[in-house]
């Protein structure tokens, strides 16, 4: 048995209250010197909030308990005291300029300069120095915003590894990377590890918990649950601490039945906006049947969401192609016309697409359905309310109130709203974009048994997403994606990961081979 | 639903809806009544300082009608903010159809005035008539081709407007050679200048009272209906009879002067028309939809083109009103007539709450926020305070209040 390491940090007795709710409730922890610790937790739990405290967004005094990190204990009164003693944390969203060359972002705030006068060669020295120390072969020079997410996401990292670095929090890093990026972040991840660079690591996919981790915390409704060696946990085992139940399934049983076909496309072709020259979706057709489940699959920029926002009526170029719905051509050319055909779109990106996180839960679910809640241009205010409320007791949408701001809602309950923003317009085809990224197991299984409901109830169901799992475990059929082409249909039962994998990642070469 | 049934709902965690709703209402009432709160601050610093002339019924009837002009701007300027625009060129719209309606008079069509009768119609309306139909619809046109350009050829507002500012400014000099083009005839004067008779005045106050009782009324009855629980029956009456009682004072404090301005009571009934639109319309909740996230409006069904151009075209018809009463209380068209009046439009609908971030806007507020102004310009005019400093301190009202709005968040 190895000697037990010394202590990086300690969290002892925090509580951290918001108006009406307590985010944090007497939470310990400890954190070993050169570790990967795993922290996970449905939403709303308490992570995003015990990591503020971490890096001094939220000051010391605004919380009660204490901190220690390296043995004394600290006092931040803002993210420079949290920077200071070593502490770096990188965010969900990426914190990046996308105008600003790769090099430019490394040092910005914190530049080699001389009388106000950046030093361009010490500039681009320093960037390579810490793109190399993490295997990272990104030029000093590029621009962010010419880069993919994953190359990105190593930009962040390498920022975050300049000066004196002990403890590197990483919230969700993944939740935008493919597999192969994944896979290199995780590499990065061991190598910082054996540079002696301790770890936080958050995140709602297991997987990668268990295959980095090297002890896991679980939080649930603030409280700290526990922390195990990963060699000791299994998933269902940490499923069942975040949620404190066991989990059965973690997919609904069928229970729908397939009928007569509602949509169908046929030959469907959609240019880009930006490069009119390149096709974002290539000569793509299927049919969807009412009380069905189409999972669309596919590598991330395969066209996936590309081909839900064409279908939509709101993506591309001139395209060209044939929608058919229960029988009848369409031509659909704005969300307008699409919403009158009884399509409805949950996108992918409910803060940026999906939301006005400003404005309140009703008049967000309300907004695709005012024509039919007023009397001409007049909105009905209290039919309004009624038929809002009526479906946050359905979907369950726990908010203080349908008044309250979707912003002060957590993910989970974000998504329903946007969800049920869409069934108020009583769609035939419900199409959905990620349904579940980055929410909780328990909500994650709400929207799985909603899904059901709604296909049992004959409504057509298209879903993207990027989770195998979810798409073996929902789908009847899977239509999976390669560059922008259909590489096959497959059908549910006869699908497997590795069979839909190798049409992702090879396209419709896969099937010949 | 049953009404019991909905209170024992429990929505959140552990709070009744009637609570949930107690909140809110709490929480945003008292921005507002901040707001009133800063106004009667002012009030009374100023009654003090000028040794209560401020308050006499004379001065205020005065302030009222200054307010005007800027309240029919800052009404449309809430709808263009909220949506995430902004539209720098209202003061040169307001002159340049406040110049078209005086040119028409004066100028072009003078024998309309002289000669044409109506029999219906007081000698002189005739003209006017045509005259204010022209500001009001040049105004609205010349909006609609502003709200084409931001929406369908995608040039920022910003842009779009500060070289309409440019045109209008240049066009108000080339059809009136930069003189004074006046005076106007009585009836138009009247539509700056005049007052209601008494009997009118009283008339209007009993109408705005059986309105206000109907509207509650009718609230009450539709939340029953939908099974929301209602206020209590005391506090619903209480508010109502505040309302009914500044109104009736209103009124009476006017007729202790010469009665109720029509420029203020025809902003009155604006606003609370547009307030009606940007509450309770479509085009109102579009109109906070576009500015609170383009995206999702957009992919909700909203027709954001079509939106945009018709707060353009509102905002337009808005300022061709402003311009006639400027031209009517001036009793003349200005070169320089409406100079600058964008800047206080934008003041008072940020003073009022409005976002310039977009998504959320108060046409009351916007109308406080007027009278902020105005009452600051008036006040200061009477304690006989030089107009750079004026404009100073106006200055930094406008970004202590925005302050306040920032660190009150």
């Amino acid at each position: 048995m190895q000697q037990r390491p010394s202590t990086l940090l300690e969290v002892r007795s925090v509580t951290k209250d918001f108006p009406g709710t307590r985010a944090l409730d007497n939470v310990s922890m400890e954190v070993w010197e050169g570790e990967i610790h795993g922290l996970c937790g449905e939403n709303g739990a308490g992570k995003t909030t015990l990591m503020k405290i971490l890096s001094g967004s939220y000051p010391y005094g605004t919380y009660e308990g204490q901190v220690f990190f390296q043995g004394k204990p600290v006092r931040f009164l803002g993210t420079r005291d949290s920077e200071a003693e070593g502490i770096r944390i990188i965010h969900q969203e990426l914190a990046l300029v996308k105008q600003l060359t790769v090099a430019e972002n490394i040092c910005l705030g914190a530049e080699p300069a001389k009388y106000g006068i950046v030093d361009e060669m010490k500039l681009h020295r320093e960037t390579r120095q810490l793109l190399n120390r993490i295997g990272a072969n990104i030029p000093g020079s590029a621009v962010l915003g010419s880069l993919g997410v994953g190359q990105q996401q190593m930009v962040e990292i390498a920022k975050a590894l300049r000066g004196h670095v002990r403890l590197l929090i990483l919230d969700e890093p993944t939740s935008a990377l493919n597999d192969a990026e994944v896979a290199n972040l995780m590499r990065t991840l061991r190598e910082l590890k054996n540079s002696g660079v301790t770890c936080i690591y958050i995140s709602h996919k297991l997987r990668e918990l268990f295959e980095i981790a090297d002890r896991i915390t679980v939080l649930r409704d603030g409280r700290c649950v526990g922390t195990k060696p990963t060699s000791d946990l299994t998933e269902d085992e940490v499923i069942a601490m975040m949620v404190g139940r066991a989990q059965t399934g973690r997919f609904p049983p069928k229970t729908r039945r397939a009928g007569k076909v509602v949509l169908s496309v046929r030959n469907w072709t959609v240019r880009k906006p930006d490069k009119k020259y390149l096709y974002a979706v290539r000569d793509i057709s299927f049919d969807v049947r009412a009380g069905e489940t189409l999972g669309i699959s596919g590598l991330m920029g395969s066209g996936r969401t590309e081909l839900l926002q064409s279908l939509f009526g709101e993506y591309g170029f001139q395209p060209s192609g044939e929608i058919i719905i229960e029988g009848r051509k369409c031509r659909i050319s704005s969300s307008r016309d699409a919403i009158a055909l009884g399509m409805g779109l949950v996108t992918e990106d409910r803060k940026n697409t999906g939301l006005i996180t400003i404005h309140s839960v009703s008049h967000n679910m309300t907004l695709p359905s005012l024509p039919n809640l007023s009397n001409g241009p007049v909105v009905n205010a209290s039919l309004e309310l009624a038929s809002a409320l009526e479906l946050v007791e359905k979907l369950n949408i726990r908010t203080p109130s349908i008044e309250a701001k979707v912003e002060t809602l957590s993910g989970g309950n974000q998504q329903k709203v946007s969800v049920a923003k869409w069934l108020m317009t009583n769609p035939r085809i419900l199409m959905l974009d990620e349904p579940t990224r980055g929410i909780d197991v328990g909500t994650k299984y709400q929207i799985y048994e909603l899904m059901d409901q709604l296909a049992a109830a004959g409504m057509a169901i298209i879903m993207v997403s990027s989770e195998l799992p979810e798409i073996l475990g929902m789908s009847d059929r899977i239509l999976v994606m390669h560059e922008g082409r259909m590489a096959g249909i497959v059908e549910a039962r006869e699908a497997s990961p590795e069979k839909i994998m190798s049409l992702a990642t090879m396209g419709a070469r896969a099937s010949v081979n | 639903m049953e009404r019991a049934q909905l209170e024992r709902a429990q929505i959140g965690v552990g709070v009744t809806l009637s609570e949930q709703l107690a909140r809110r209402k709490i929480k945003d009432n008292l921005r507002a009544y901040t707001m009133v709160f800063a106004l009667l601050a002012i009030w009374v610093t100023l009654a003090i300082a000028t040794q209560g002339t401020f308050l006499e019924p004379r001065n205020l009837s005065n302030l009222f009608r200054q307010t005007a002009i800027n309240g029919y701007l800052a009404i449309g300027m809430v709808f263009v903010i909220t949506a995430g625009h902004i539209d720098l060129s209202v003061g040169a719209l307001a002159g340049l159809t406040g110049a078209i309606a005086a040119m028409l008079q004066i100028k072009w069509l003078p024998a309309l005035s002289a000669h044409v009768r109506v029999a219906w119609l007081q000698p002189g309306w005739p003209s006017t008539l045509i005259a204010v139909a022209a500001a009001l619809i040049i105004g609205t046109m010349i909006g609609i081709w502003q709200g084409v350009w931001v929406a369908h050829g995608q040039v920022p507002a910003f842009i779009v407007t500060l070289g309409g500012l440019l045109v209008f400014r240049g066009s108000i000099l080339g059809i009136t050679k930069g003189i004074n083009i006046g005076p106007m005839d009585p009836s138009f004067q009247s539509l700056g200048q005049a007052y209601l008779s008494h009997t009118a005045g009283i008339a209007l106050a009993a109408v705005a009272v059986a309105l206000i009782v109907w509207f509650t009324v009718a609230s009450r009855r539709n939340k029953i209906k939908y099974g929301f629980p209602a206020r209590p029956l005391w506090s619903e009456a209480l508010l109502t009879a505040i309302y009914c009682v500044l109104v009736v004072g209103f009124v009476v404090i006017m007729h202790r002067y010469r009665g109720v301005p029509l420029p203020v009571i025809f902003l009155i009934i604006m606003a609370a028309l547009c307030s009606f639109v940007f509450k309770r319309t479509q085009l109102g909740r579009y109109t906070c939809a576009i500015g609170g996230n383009l995206e999702a409006a957009r992919l909700s069904g909203v027709n954001v083109r079509r939106v945009i151009v018709q707060i353009f075209a509102l905002m337009g018809a808005l300022s061709g009103i402003a311009g006639v009463i400027l031209t009517a209380r001036l009793n003349a068209a200005t070169a320089n007539a409406g100079n600058q009046f964008e800047l206080n439009a934008i003041a008072a609908c940020v003073i009022g709450g409005t976002s310039l971030q977009g998504g959320s806007g108060s046409i009351p507020g916007a109308l406080l926020g007027a009278l902020v102004m105005a009452s600051i310009d008036n006040g200061l005019s009477m304690l006989n305070v030089e107009a750079f400093w004026q404009q100073i301190i106006k200055g930094l009202i406008l970004m202590v209040a925005v302050l306040m709005d920032v660190k009150s968040r």
